[in-house]
C-alpha cells in the first residue's frame, strides 16, 4: 500500500517535489517563502546532530531531491522547541513543516526504517487509539521490546527501581497490563479518529 | 578705494567678562592691533550691541571690524554686516569653553584670548568686503542631456518650477531604456506585480510642455562657459550645429548594458535561447504585441523552464568583468520571472543568485515572487551549455554545497550590469592644447575646460559625485549628473535622482546670476583674483583646481571662470608665487594672523602650536568640543581655513620661522571615500605636506614639527585629544630653536 501511494504521488507531480510538498504536507506552502538566511539552522539546539537543517531541507525540496528529503532522518529529530519558528524572519511555521514532512514520508512508506522517533510515534498512536487513553505499561513494554527479547529484559531491569517506586506511590497499576481502562465512549472516540483521518486524507489527496 | 577705518568690539557676555580681562583685550586691540575704534560691550549680539556696530559703520564710516566674541560659526545673523570686512576672534568656544576654569589656567587662558584678538585685528586689515563676481550672468534656461527617464524627469521637474529646458537626445526617440521594457518593477503599494512603465505618458507630457524644447538625434558638439553663461553647440545628425546659451546643465546620459558577448561561458551568442535582461524584455514585448506567451527563440517552442542567472559579469573579483553590483537586476529578474508565472503558473522559473539584493520595498516584491512560485536557488553559475533547443545550467549549490545542473532550460536570462555612459575618462584622454580644440565623438559634453572634455570619474567609470555628503554635486559647477551615469540605479531611483539634480541646476543658475558661490560656500561673493604679472605659467592652479574652473589662454596664462569656482582656495594653496588671492581670504590674511601671535621665548615653557583647521569639519568639531567643555592645550592657536587645499606652504614655513614649535593641519578624509567638501583639497594638501620634510630638514627642524590629520565633523572627543597628544609630543621634542629670529 505505501509503495503504491508513493508511485501515485510520483506520477501526479511529474517529479515536481515543491508542488507536491505544497499540496500534501502540513503547511508545505510555506517552503517556497524561505529566503535561505539560515537562522533556523543556527537556532536549532539539535543542529549539530542532524544531517539536514531546516534550511537545507527547504533547499532540497526546491532542488527536487524527493528521495533524499523523504528518507531523511532529520525532521524526525525535531523536538518541537519552536526556537526556529520564533526566530524565522519570514515567519515560516518550521516545526509544523518538519512534522508534516515526517508524517508525509511515513504515509508514503519512505521514512527511515527503525527510526526511534518514528517507532515511538507508531507505538504511541496504536496504544492510545485503542481505547482513548495511553496505557503506560503496555507502551513501555512495546517500546523496550522493539529491539528484541534480551534488550527488553535489560531495559526493564535497568528501570526496575523507577517502576517499583511508581507502584508504591500508586502512580501506575500493574493490572493495566490486561488491557486497562478506556474512555467512557470508546466506540465514539474511535469513530471520531476515523472521521478526522478521513478529512485529513481528503485534504492531503490520499482519497477523494 | 575709500580709506580704511578699523574698529574692534570686545564682548563681555556668555561668561567672557568673568573669565577674561576684557579691558586688557581692548588694550591689545588698540595698542597692538592698532584699531582706530575699540569698544567693550556686555552683550554684543543683543539688539543694542548690534546697533552700536551698525551706527559706527553708518555714522563713523567704519570699514573693517574685528569682533572678539564667539566663534565665527555662531551668531551669524546678528553679526551680519555685508558692507564691511569682518573678522571674528573666537573667545567663547575657542578659549573660555575649551580651557579649564581654574586659577592655574587663568594666565594661559588670557594669553590665548589676547592672541586671538591680535589675530583678528591683523586679519581684518588684510581683508576687503567682496565686491561681487564681475562675470555674474543670469540665464534660466537649462540644458538636459539625455532623453531617458532621468532626463525627461529633470526636464519636467524644472519646467514645473518655471524654468525652460532644452532636452537633447542622441537617438531619434525619447524614452531611453525604459521605453524598451515591457513592464517595470513596481514603485507603489502593494509591490506585488510588474507595473506599466508609464514612459509613454511621460513622453507625452514632455511633448506637450511648452517650456520644454526637445532636440532628437542631436549631440553636444561643444560646451564652454560657466554657470549662468554656458555656451553649447548642439549638433544634429545631418551635420548642422547651433550654439545656444544655458544657465546650467543636467547630464542624464544613462547607461549601456554590459556586453554579454564577453560571457561566452554563460552561453551568450551560442544559442538564441540565452538572452540578457534587455533581450527578455524584447521577447516579452513581442509576445505581448501578439497577445501570446513568450516562446523559445530557437524554434518557437513552448517555454517550460526559465533560468535567471544573477550577477552575470558583475561583482566579478577576477578583474575581467564589472566589479560592482548594479543594484536593480535582482528585482528585474523577479519581475521577468513574473512575466512567465503570471501568464502560466506551470512554467518553472528559477533564479540562481549568490546574494539577493532587493533594497527598500523590493523586499515585498521578492516575497510576492516567492509566493507566485518563483524558485530562488542560492548558487554560483559556472557554465551555460546550449545543446539543440535546450540549455544545461551548471552551478554550485551554495546551500547544499554541491555541484548541480538544471537540464532542459528553454530560456536562460543573464542579469548583466549597467555601464555608465560617462563619456571620456579625462584622466586618460588629455584635453587638446589651447587653440587646438577639437570635439571628441566619444564625449558626452565636449567641454572646452582645460582639465578635459567630460565630468571627472570616480570609481568604475561613474561620474564623481560627493556621494557621502552631497550626492548631486559633480566636480563641474553647474553641471549635475543624474541617473545611472552617477551610480547604478533603477527607474524609481532615477526619478528621484533627476528631480534632485534639476533643483540643484536651478539653484546653480540662480546663484550664478547673483555672483554667488555654489555649495558648499553657498552665498560667498568672493572669487579668486590673480595678479597675472607675477604668474610664471606653471599651470599648477589649472591642474589642481578640483572643479576645473581655470582654463588657459594661448600664452598659457590661467583664465579664471569665477562662476565655476567653489571658492575653496586650492589654487591659492597651489600657487608657488602666491599671486592668487580672495578679497576676504588670502595668503596675507592668514599670514598676518599667524605672525600676530605673541610667541614667548625659548625658556618660557610655553610652546606655540599653529592649527590650520578646515572650516567644514575640523573647525566645527573643535567648536563643538568647546560647547561640550572638552578642554585642550592652551598653547594652540587655531586658524580656520576654507579647505586644507588652500594651505600655502609659505604659512607653514612662516610659522616655523616665527618660532612656532609645531604646525597641525586638520582636514577631511581623502581617498576614494573622501569626505573633503572640495573633493580633492585635503588630498592635495596631504600630498604637498608629504614633501615638506625636506624643507624642515633644511631648516634643521624635526619632521614631527608639521603633522597632518584627518578629522571628521563628528570627532568632538578625538580632535581635542589629537591636540593634547601633539602638544605632549612637542613637549617631548622640545622648544623650537628658531624663536626670536623673526
Amino acid at each position: 500500500m505505501p509503495t503504491a501511494l508513493n508511485e501515485q504521488a510520483l506520477a501526479r507531480y511529474r517529479n515536481d517535489f515543491l508542488r507536491e510538498v505544497e499540496e500534501r504536507v502540513d503547511e508545505g506552502g510555506w517552503v517556497k517563502m524561505c529566503m535561505q538566511c539560515g537562522v533556523c539552522a543556527g537556532s536549532c539546539p539539535f543542529g549539530p546532530h542532524w544531517e539536514h537543517s531546516p534550511q537545507k531541507i527547504f533547499m532540497m525540496i526546491r532542488a527536487g531531491k524527493r528521495e533524499e528529503v523523504l528518507a531523511s532522518d532529520s525532521m524526525w529529530m525535531c523536538t518541537s522547541c519552536y526556537n526556529c519558528v520564533v526566530r524565522c524572519p519570514r515567519k515560516l511555521p518550521i516545526t509544523t513543516i518538519m512534522h508534516g514532512l515526517a508524517t508525509y514520508a511515513h504515509r508514503l512508506g519512505l521514512a527511515p526504517k527503525r527510526q526511534p522517533t518514528r517507532d515511538f510515534s507508531v507505538i504511541f498512536w496504536e496504544n492510545f487509539t485503542r481505547n482513548g487513553r495511553a496505557n503506560e505499561i503496555r507502551l513501555m513494554l512495546r517500546l523496550w521490546f522493539r529491539d528484541g527479547f534480551g534488550a527488553g529484559i535489560r531495559k526493564a531491569l535497568a528501570m526496575k527501581e523507577v517502576g517499583l517506586g511508581m507502584l508504591r506511590a500508586k502512580r501506575m497499576s500493574p493490572f493495566e497490563i490486561f488491557g486497562g481502562h478506556g474512555v467512557k465512549d470508546v466506540k465514539g472516540f474511535q469513530a471520531m479518529i476515523r472521521k478526522a483521518q478521513e478529512i485529513e486524507d481528503r485534504k492531503r489527496g490520499f482519497s477523494k | 578705494m575709500a580709506e580704511m577705518k578699523t574698529a574692534a568690539y570686545v564682548c563681555q557676555g556668555c561668561g567672557l567678562g568673568e573669565r577674561l580681562s576684557t579691558q586688557q583685550l581692548a588694550q591689545v586691540a588698540q595698542k597692538e592691533g592698532k584699531m582706530a575704534l575699540v569698544r567693550e560691550h556686555p552683550f554684543l549680539c543683543s539688539a543694542a550691541g548690534v546697533q552700536a556696530i551698525r551706527d559706527d559703520i553708518e555714522k563713523d564710516g567704519v570699514t573693517h571690524i574685528a569682533i572678539a566674541a564667539c566663534s565665527r560659526r555662531a551668531k551669524t545673523e546678528a553679526f551680519h554686516f555685508p558692507a564691511v570686512a569682518m573678522s571674528r576672534a573666537n573667545l567663547r568656544e575657542g578659549v573660555i569653553w575649551s580651557q579649564p576654569d581654574t586659577e592655574a589656567a587663568r594666565e594661559t587662558t588670557q594669553e590665548m584670548a589676547d592672541d586671538y584678538v591680535r589675530m583678528a585685528c591683523a586679519e581684518v586689515k588684510k581683508m576687503k568686503a567682496p565686491a561681487g563676481n564681475p562675470e555674474a550672468a543670469r540665464n534660466t534656461r537649462l540644458l538636459v542631456v539625455g532623453g531617458g527617464i532621468s532626463g525627461m524627469t529633470a526636464a519636467l521637474e524644472a519646467s514645473k518650477a518655471g524654468y525652460p529646458v532644452t532636452l537633447v537626445e542622441k537617438t531619434a526617440a525619447l524614452g531611453g531604456w525604459a521605453a524598451k521594457l515591457w513592464k517595470r518593477t513596481p514603485a507603489r503599494e502593494p509591490f506585488q506585480a510588474p507595473a506599466e512603465t508609464g514612459v509613454a505618458a511621460m513622453i507625452e507630457a514632455v511633448r506637450a510642455d511648452p517650456n520644454i524644447e526637445v532636440r532628437l538625434s542631436s549631440t553636444i558638439a561643444r560646451t564652454s562657459g560657466a554657470p549662468g553663461r554656458f555656451s553649447v553647440a548642439i549638433a544634429t545628425e545631418s551635420g548642422g550645429a547651433a550654439t545656444e546659451d544655458f544657465g546650467a546643465i543636467v547630464q542624464a546620459s544613462g547607461f549601456s548594458l554590459y556586453d554579454a558577448s564577453k560571457l561566452p561561458e554563460l552561453g551568450f551568442g551560442k544559442s538564441p535561447n540565452v538572452v540578457d535582461q534587455a533581450g527578455l524584455e524584447r521577447l516579452a514585448r513581442e509576445a505581448a504585441a501578439g497577445n501570446a506567451p513568450i516562446r523559445r527563440p530557437s524554434d518557437d517552442g513552448e517555454v517550460k523552464t526559465v533560468v535567471f542567472v544573477q550577477c552575470a559579469g558583475q561583482r566579478d573579483a577576477t578583474g575581467e568583468h564589472l566589479p560592482y553590483c548594479s543594484g536593480h537586476c535582482c528585482a528585474t529578474s523577479i519581475k521577468q520571472a513574473m512575466y512567465f508565472k503570471d501568464a502560466n503558473p506551470a512554467v518553472d522559473t528559477v533564479v540562481l543568485y549568490t546574494d539577493l539584493r532587493v533594497p527598500g520595498n523590493g523586499e515585498d516584491f521578492y516575497r510576492s515572487g516567492q509566493s507566485k512560485g518563483v524558485v530562488f536557488t542560492k548558487g554560483a553559475v559556472s557554465a551555460v551549455e546550449p545543446a539543440g533547443n535546450a540549455c544545461s545550467v551548471r552551478f554550485r549549490d551554495l546551500i547544499l554545497d554541491e555541484d548541480a545542473t538544471i537540464e532542459n532550460a528553454d530560456l536562460v536570462v543573464l542579469a548583466t550590469g549597467q555601464v555608465p555612459n560617462s563619456g571620456v575618462d579625462i584622466e586618460k584622454v588629455a584635453q587638446n592644447e589651447p587653440g587646438e580644440w577639437q570635439p571628441d565623438a566619444n564625449s558626452v559634453l565636449n567641454l572646452v575646460y582645460r582639465q578635459g572634455k567630460d565630468l571627472p570619474l570616480l570609481r568604475h567609470g561613474f561620474s564623481d559625485s560627493h556621494f557621502i555628503c552631497f550626492p548631486y554635486e559633480t566636480r563641474r559647477t553647474g553641471i549635475y549628473a543624474a541617473g545611472p551615469v552617477r551610480r547604478p540605479m533603477d527607474i524609481a531611483q532615477a526619478v528621484e535622482d533627476a528631480t534632485g539634480a534639476a533643483l540643484k541646476a536651478i539653484q546653480a543658475a540662480e546663484n550664478a546670476a547673483l555672483g554667488r558661490a555654489a555649495h558648499p560656500r553657498s552665498g560667498d561673493l568672493s572669487f579668486p583674483i590673480v595678479r597675472l604679472d607675477g604668474c610664471t605659467q606653471c599651470k599648477r592652479c589649472t591642474v589642481e583646481c578640483p572643479f576645473g574652473a581655470i582654463d588657459e589662454d594661448e600664452k598659457r596664462y590661467p583664465v579664471f571662470n569665477e562662476s565655476r569656482c567653489r571658492r575653496c582656495g586650492t589654487c591659492m594653496g597651489a600657487c608657488p608665487v602666491r599671486v592668487i588671492s580672495f578679497e576676504n581670504y588670502s595668503v596675507d590674511t592668514v599670514g598676518a594672523q599667524l605672525k600676530a601671535v605673541d610667541v614667548p621665548d625659548e625658556f618660557s615653557e610655553k610652546p606655540r602650536i599653529l592649527v590650520l583647521a578646515c572650516e567644514n569639519d575640523a573647525y566645527p568639531a573643535l567648536d563643538m568640543a568647546g560647547m561640550a567643555r572638552r578642554t585642550y592645550s592652551a598653547f594652540v592657536r587655531i586658524i580656520p581655513v576654507r579647505c586644507l587645499g588652500s594651505v600655502n606652504t609659505i604659512w607653514v614655513s612662516d610659522a616655523l620661522n616665527s618660532g612656532y614649535d609645531g604646525v597641525m593641519l586638520m582636514g577631511c578624509k581623502h581617498g576614494d571615500d573622501y569626505q573633503c567638501h572640495f573633493v580633492k583639497g585635503s588630498e592635495l594638501a596631504n600630498y604637498r605636506m608629504s614633501k615638506i620634510d625636506d624643507t624642515l630638514k633644511q631648516m634643521a627642524l624635526e619632521t614631527e614639527r608639521v603633522a597632518t590629520y584627518e578629522v571628521a565633523i563628528t570627532d568632538i572627543e578625538r580632535a581635542p585629544r589629537l591636540i593634547d597628544e601633539y602638544a605632549a609630543k612637542i613637549a617631548e621634542i622640545g622648544m623650537s630653536p628658531l624663536k626670536g629670529f623673526a
